[in-house]
C-alpha cells in the first residue's frame, strides 16, 4: 500500500521549531529549527528554509539558508541553493546549484574492534583461543 | 579610468600588463569599444596532467583533518574527492561569484576593499588554498589585497595552489576545473561578466606572495604556470 509522505505546501509559512519521526517534503517557507532525526528532509524547488537542520537524509532542491547536519547524506540538486555549513558523511553537489559555506565530511571515530563491539565470527577462521580472563574484555 | 589601476601605488609599476592585440574600434564618442568575441561560452572538457596537482595532495594528505579554501565555484566531484578521499573540511568561497557581481554592479574599484573583510576563517586555521586561476581576473589592487588575506588565513606549513596566465586578453569566461584523480585536472570554460585577463609575469608574483616560498612551479605547454606555494614554517 502507497503510504503518503507529509509535506508542507507552497503558502505555509512556519516559524519557530519543526520536529517530526517520518519523512517530509518542504515546499513551503520554514524559519527556525528543523530535526528529522532518522528521516529524509526533501526541500522542493519553492522551499525557502532559514533554519539549522538536522535529518537523516537531506535533499535540497529549493533554498536553504542555515547549517545542514545529516547522519547519512546531503544532497544539493541542480536547481538548490544552500548557504551554510553543512556536516555529512557523504555529500552529492550538481553541477548548476549554488552553494556558499564549508563542507565537513569527516566521518566519526568508528570504535576499536573489540572494545565493546561485536563481529559476526567467520566460520571459515579459527576460532582465537579463549583469553584467559573470567567475564571481562580483553584488549589485544 | 581604472580606479584600481589609479590607486595601486607602487604595485602598479611591478605588475606586466600585456594587453592582447585585438580589434578595438571607436563608438564616435570618444570610448574604445570592444569587438565582441566569438569564443563559444561553454566549451567540451580538457583533461591534462598536473604535477603541481600531485604535489599539492601529497602536502594535504600529510596534514590530518586540514581545512581547505577552495577560491572557485562549488563543484560536486571535487567536494567528494577532497571530502571522501583524502578527508577535509572545505569552504567553498566562490570569488569568481564576487567578481562579477562587482561587474554586474559597476563596483570593480570596491573589489580590494571587499576582498580584505571578505573571508571569516581565523588567521593562520587554513591547511591548503586553491586559487585556480582567480590571479588572472583580479586588477593589481585586489590581486594584492588577496595576496595578502590568503597569505594571513594560512598555517605555517600550509599550501597554496593557483594557475597563472600567459597572456592578457578580454576573454569573457571563467574555468571550472575538475580534479580528475590524484594527478590529473580537467576543466572546462563557462561565461563570465568579467571581460579581462591580466598578467603577472614571475617577478611580480614573487613579490606579491613575498611571505610564501615556491614549492614547485610547472609551465604548461599553453604557457599557464602552474605554482605552489608554502607558508614558512617559523623556526
Amino acid at each position: 500500500m502507497h503510504e503518503e509522505m507529509a509535506s508542507i505546501g507552497k503558502s505555509i509559512v512556519i516559524n519557530g521549531e519543526l520536529s517530526g519521526s517520518e519523512d517530509l517534503t518542504i515546499e513551503g517557507r520554514v524559519d527556525g529549527k528543523i530535526e528529522l532525526r532518522d528521516h529524509v528532509l526533501t526541500v522542493g524547488t519553492n522551499g525557502r528554509i532559514k533554519a539549522q537542520v538536522s535529518a537523516k537524509a537531506i535533499v535540497v532542491l529549493g533554498q536553504v539558508t542555515g547549517n545542514l547536519n545529516a547522519t547519512e547524506k546531503v544532497d544539493i540538486k541542480d536547481s538548490g541553493s544552500v548557504e551554510g555549513d553543512i556536516v555529512a558523511p557523504r555529500v552529492a553537489i550538481a553541477d548548476g546549484s549554488h552553494f556558499k559555506g564549508s563542507i565537513d565530511m569527516q566521518k566519526k571515530e568508528q570504535p576499536e574492534k573489540g572494545v565493546g563491539t561485536f563481529t559476526k565470527p567467520d566460520s571459515k577462521t579459527p576460532k582465537p583461543e579463549p583469553a584467559p580472563v573470567n567475564g571481562e574484555f580483553v584488549r589485544v | 579610468m581604472n580606479t584600481d589601476q589609479k590607486t595601486s601605488g607602487g604595485f602598479s609599476g611591478l605588475v606586466s600588463r600585456l594587453s592582447r592585440q585585438t580589434p578595438r574600434s571607436d563608438d564616435h564618442h570618444g570610448r574604445v569599444v570592444v569587438e565582441p568575441r566569438t569564443v563559444p561560452a561553454v566549451s567540451a572538457d580538457t583533461t591534462y596532467a598536473s604535477k603541481t596537482l600531485a604535489r599539492f595532495l601529497d602536502l594535504l594528505f600529510a596534514r590530518p583533518a586540514a581545512e581547505v579554501v577552495d577560491l572557485g565555484p562549488v563543484i560536486g566531484s571535487n567536494i567528494t574527492f577532497l571530502g571522501e578521499r583524502v578527508g577535509c573540511k572545505i569552504h567553498v568561497e566562490d570569488l569568481y561569484a564576487d567578481i562579477d557581481r562587482h561587474v554586474q554592479h559597476n563596483k570593480l574599484d570596491q573589489l580590494p576593499e571587499f576582498i580584505g573583510g571578505r573571508f571569516s576563517v581565523p588567521a593562520s586555521s587554513i591547511d591548503a588554498v586553491l586559487g585556480w586561476d582567480i590571479f588572472d581576473h583580479l586588477a593589481p589592487m585586489a590581486a594584492t589585497a588577496l595576496a595578502s588575506v590568503l597569505m594571513r588565513m594560512l598555517r605555517p606549513g600550509g599550501v597554496f595552489l593557483a594557475f597563472f596566465g600567459a597572456r592578457a586578453s578580454d576573454d569573457p569566461r571563467y574555468t571550472k576545473y575538475f580534479i580528475q584523480d590524484e594527478t590529473h585536472l580537467r576543466f572546462r570554460f563557462y561565461p563570465s561578466a568579467c571581460t579581462r585577463r591580466w598578467v603577472l609575469q614571475n617577478r611580480d608574483i614573487n613579490i606579491m606572495f613575498a611571505g610564501l616560498e615556491i614549492c614547485e612551479t610547472v609551465l604548461l605547454k599553453s604557457g599557464v604556470r602552474e605554482i605552489l606555494f608554502r607558508k614558512r614554517i617559523l623556526s
